[in-house]
């Protein structure tokens, strides 16, 4: 073991971002800097509109900060054109959304495959890696099931399969119980948790619900664009 | 009502992309409708130009075998007949043969008494007249060759052989729209002088007369006196009136006439099917909004009008736009294709069938998704938000 | 660029089924228009085509534009069987009659043919199809197939009446679906006689070596004493079927690209419509590593499957017009022309063709904004 792994994955330097609505410009990111730990998992909580969402696009490469710069893995993403960071976060990144966005038109296992088909693996690898990715979110049996056919829990958990089979470093959750019941929400929480403890992902989390926060082993508190420690989380809860 | 109304309208402009496009696709097929149409009426043009006092004798095999001159002189003898005039299609050649345009050898000073909507400047008449070589051309035909009165218009003879050189003494115009003007017409004596010269044994015969008569009402009668005097004759032959000869042109092609008649609704059909495509999709989008429009209280039937009155309207402004550029294009089109549609019209009958053809697409796209619009369940419909 | 599965986007067009069924039969129907009318010329011209030998000539008065404006003088007919190069030949008269159709009882002109013995001999694709040939010197003729079908008192046994006699039905040939289908064949000096006619419309002639056609023509065409046009009889029947030809072809061809507008239309609005309702998708496939390129094709490649439904069921209806006989006034020989329509493969290239550009042209601009769509936007749109 010649090379030495860095344990930050993740480096956020003087993030700023800002959109425009409406003629106006609101700012929404200001100077932003932190770092993520390799292994971490990490819960992004705030009030609507705080920017936790547009945070976790920049981590994950789907956006671009209007300055500063993002670093995965001693990688600088905000300097990488499009099809480049395309093809980054095909290996790089994991992707769990609130409403799932499954392929309808794709079976299970078709749209656990999806990420895999951006590789240069033949068909049968393919397979053995989707087969494995569904029997460890325990729907190896739902392979064949469109999601019109599945609940919202087992639609959460084939895009939990869809974020790992690829073996990312980073895997980003954007309120991924939002539209689960109690139970399904605890299925797909520890199904994180054991993807972070048992191999090592490292998961940023947004959400809203506090239960969900507590799975997490970190959280990060996002208002009027600045960051803060989940000590002050209680206070602010309570207000 | 008028809540009605700002519904139907702001509806139709939600989705201006689409309603765009729809209103654009329905003007395209109706314009296309009208065109198609228009070409077909361009096809009996000429039995919608006969007159009826006019009757035309040909030989009874067919229009290729022609009659004896001293013909003329019987059938000017049958009772009820006012003039007769000779006239030979003389098929000739104008630089190249796709240059066509009809070329007639009439017996000149009977033939335009008999046709007075052919508008003459008096003048110019006579001087053709004087002129045993001189020719009458058509205004059409003269603006699309670029004849002036005082041109020589050479023609290659086909049925008539050698050159033939004319000289262009009076420009005709059409009383009417629809005369044609796409006709060049010179004097039957001088065909028929220059064929006894070149080929004596077709001289003297007339491929078909005209044959003015003063009451209108007795055609039947007198067509049939006419033909009884050659009967058992060499040249046996068949009179009939005007009109019903161009008609009997129009059969013959009846064929094409009918392609074009199918071909014409079939547009109609696929605008159908763009409509109703995009009423299906308007519809199930708003599934939710009719349904909590019934939950408010309003019946079924205001929410399938709502779709009826939003097809109906994009239907009427494609519909509408369609005609009106019907008359350009139509205008353009007789432009372009010269003397080959000598009358080209836009009837009155053509964009009724316009109108109606759009409104019927309007109908029948909406029966469909208003029906379902009506019909959906409240608590189905309120649950497809999101 | 690792392209998205094309499972996706022909699976895409089932889920709405009514909306395909919509946008694809609206291109079928343009297609089946487009088709139709290039199958309806390609009959016209197998019918002439086949109408003529390879070493037939057919020699006419100058600039006549067909046999029955042409008159070939019985001494110019006779310099013309002399010549080395012609192994047989046989005068002919052709005239227009009208007739009656069975089943609407308009008239309609029909081609006559008067001919000799071996005039029948350089016919080699007519068969007799019913009764026997007519018999030389009498006022006996014999019917095409298209004729005996579709005209009055035009079957065997039956008379004819034109030029003062009555001529009696013997045969009914069969010509292969050529020009001669339409015809009706008797003696040529009888017809003459009964005509009239002192000069042949036309000689036909066949030639020992085909290749001695250019010195032929050549001779003739240069010679004083004629004044005649000699023509391969191939090129002339083609020349015959020229007008209508380029009628049909001009008059189908803007109605199926005006039609086509139309179609592209109701593709493009389809299209629209799945791109709004799959933002979401379009989303998660961009943050999945799929590039802007492999959205536009993928969409591209639902409009083109569903160009490709449509051709499919276009062309199908289509090749169901072989079955459909037309019969109309040949505007050069002023006779009337029986004909189909005929679907050759290079009819079912072209009308995919046609629908491939259809799909494209209805796809492109829905695709591009697919593919245009920020990352962002897309999921917030979901």
């Amino acid at each position: 073991m010649s090379r030495r792994v860095s344990p930050v994955l993740i480096e956020v330097r003087n993030v700023f971002k800002s959109y425009r609505r409406g003629g106006q410009v609101v700012p929404v990111l200001h100077d932003l800097s932190f770092d993520v730990q390799r292994g971490d998992f990490l819960g992004l909580m705030g009030p609507s509109g705080s920017g936790k969402s547009t945070l976790l696009n920049l981590l994950a490469g789907i956006d671009k900060p209007d300055s500063g710069a993002i670093l995965v893995d001693g990688v600088d993403i905000t300097g990488l054109p499009e099809s480049d960071l395309a093809d980054w976060r095909a290996a790089a990144v994991g992707f769990v959304f609130q409403f799932y966005n499954l392929m309808p038109v794709l079976t299970a296992f078709e749209n656990v495959e999806l990420p895999l088909t951006l590789t240069s693996l033949s068909r049968r690898e393919r397979r053995e890696h989707v087969a494995a990715a569904l029997r460890l979110v325990g729907l190896a049996d739902r392979a064949e099931h469109y999601p019109s056919e599945l609940s919202g829990g087992q639609q959460q958990r084939v895009a939990i399969a869809r974020a790992l089979v690829t073996d990312p470093k980073l895997i980003v959750a954007d309120e991924p119980t939002g539209d689960l019941d109690r139970q399904s929400a605890a299925e797909a929480l520890s199904l994180l948790e054991q993807l972070n403890d048992e191999f090592g992902k490292t998961i940023v989390m947004v959400t809203h619900d506090r239960r969900a926060a507590e799975h997490a082993h970190a959280i990060k508190y996002l208002d009027k664009g600045e960051l803060s420690e989940g000590a002050d989380l209680l206070e602010r809860s309570i207000r | 009502m008028r809540q009605f109304l700002k519904l139907i309208v702001r509806n139709t402009l939600r989705h201006k992309l689409r309603t765009g496009l729809t209103v654009l696709g329905l003007l395209i097929a109706v314009l296309s409708f009208g065109l198609l149409q228009t070409v077909v009426g361009a096809w009996y043009a000429g039995a919608n130009a006969a007159a009826p006092d006019r009757l035309v004798t040909r030989n009874a095999i067919s229009l290729v075998f022609p009659m004896p001159l001293h013909y003329r002189e019987k059938v000017r003898a049958v009772p009820g007949v006012k003039r007769v005039a000779a006239a030979n299609w003389f098929g000739g050649i104008y630089q190249d043969p796709k240059k066509f345009f009809p070329q007639f050898a009439v017996d000149a000073a009977q033939y335009f008494e008999m046709y007075p909507e052919y508008r003459f400047v008096e003048e110019d008449k006579r001087a053709f007249l004087r002129d045993r070589r001189g020719a009458v051309v058509g205004r059409k035909l003269a603006e699309t060759y670029g004849f002036k009165v005082g041109d020589t218009l050479p023609l290659r003879g086909t049925i008539f052989p050698g050159d033939w050189s004319f000289t262009v003494r009076a420009i005709y115009d059409g009383a009417e729209a629809r005369t044609d003007t796409t006709q060049m017409f010179f004097h039957w004596d001088y065909l028929n002088e220059t064929m006894k010269r070149r080929v004596p044994r077709r001289a003297d015969l007339v491929g078909v007369f005209v044959v003015q008569i003063a009451e209108p009402a007795r055609s039947a009668e007198i067509s049939q006196a006419v033909d009884a005097q050659f009967r058992n004759s060499a040249a046996e032959t068949l009179t009939e009136t005007e009109k019903a000869f161009q008609l009997g042109f129009v059969a013959m092609t009846e064929a094409i006439v009918v392609g074009i008649r199918i071909v014409s609704f079939v547009v109609v059909f696929i605008i159908l099917a763009v409509m109703a495509n995009t009423m299906a999709m308007t519809a199930r989008e708003r599934l939710s909004e009719y349904a909590t429009l019934k939950a408010l209280g309003f019946a079924p039937g205001y929410v399938a009008a709502l779709v009826l009155g939003e097809s109906l309207a994009i239907a009427a402004a494609g519909g509408l736009l369609g005609i009106a550029c019907t008359f350009p294009v139509a205008a353009w089109f007789g432009t372009q294709t010269g003397t080959l549609f000598p009358v080209l019209e836009v009837s009155a009958a053509t964009v009724a069938m316009q109108l109606g053809a759009a409104l019927a697409v309007g109908v029948a796209a909406a029966v469909l998704p208003g029906r379902r619009a009506a019909r959906v369940r409240i608590v189905e419909g309120l649950r497809a938000i999101g | 660029m690792k392209s998205i599965p094309l499972a996706y986007s022909v699976r895409n067009l089932w889920t709405r089924k009514l909306t395909t069924a919509l946008t694809a039969g609206g291109m079928a129907l343009v297609v089946f228009v487009f088709a139709a009318v290039l199958m309806l010329d390609a009959g016209l011209r197998q019918a002439m085509v086949s109408t003529g030998q390879p070493d037939n000539v057919i020699v006419t008065r100058r600039s006549a534009g067909s046999e029955v404006q042409s008159g070939v003088e019985r001494p110019q007919a006779a310099l013309v069987e002399s010549q080395p190069e012609v192994v047989a030949a046989s005068k002919e008269t052709v005239v227009l009659i009208a007739q009656p159709k069975r089943d609407s009882g308009t008239v309609s002109n029909v081609t006559v043919r008067g001919l000799a013995p071996q005039g029948i001999a350089l016919r080699p694709q007519v068969r007799l199809a019913a009764g026997r040939m007519f018999r030389p010197a009498s006022t006996e003729v014999v019917v095409g197939r298209s004729i005996t079908q579709r005209f009055a008192g035009t079957g065997v046994g039956e008379r004819l009446r034109f030029g003062a006699r009555d001529w009696l039905v013997v045969g009914v040939f069969d010509a292969g679906g050529s020009a001669f289908d339409s015809e009706i064949w008797g003696d040529v000096d009888q017809m003459m006689q009964s005509f009239r006619r002192q000069a042949y419309s036309s000689v036909i002639a066949r030639l020992a070596d085909p290749g001695a056609f250019d010195a032929l023509k050549r001779r003739l065409e240069s010679d004083p004493r004629l004044t005649v046009d000699v023509k391969r009889e191939r090129q002339f029947y083609e020349e015959q079927s020229a007008a209508l030809s380029g009628f049909i072809s001009i008059l189908g061809l803007t109605l199926s690209v005006i039609f086509s507008i139309g179609a592209m239309i109701g593709a493009m609005i389809t299209m629209y419509a799945a791109v709004a309702g799959r933002t979401g998708e379009i989303g998660a496939l961009r943050a999945l590593g799929f590039r802007r390129r492999a959205i536009l094709t993928a969409f591209l490649a639902e409009a083109l499957a569903l160009a490709a439904l449509g051709w499919a069921l276009g062309l199908g209806a289509a090749s169901l017009m072989q079955l459909v006989h037309i019969s109309t006034m040949n505007w050069q020989s002023f006779g009337e022309l029986a004909f189909s329509f005929a679907l050759t493969p290079k009819i079912v290239l072209q009308s995919l063709a046609f629908a491939a550009v259809m799909g494209f042209a209805g796809g492109v601009l829905p695709a591009l904004r697919a593919a245009r769509l920020s990352i962002v936007d897309a999921l917030r749109a979901a």
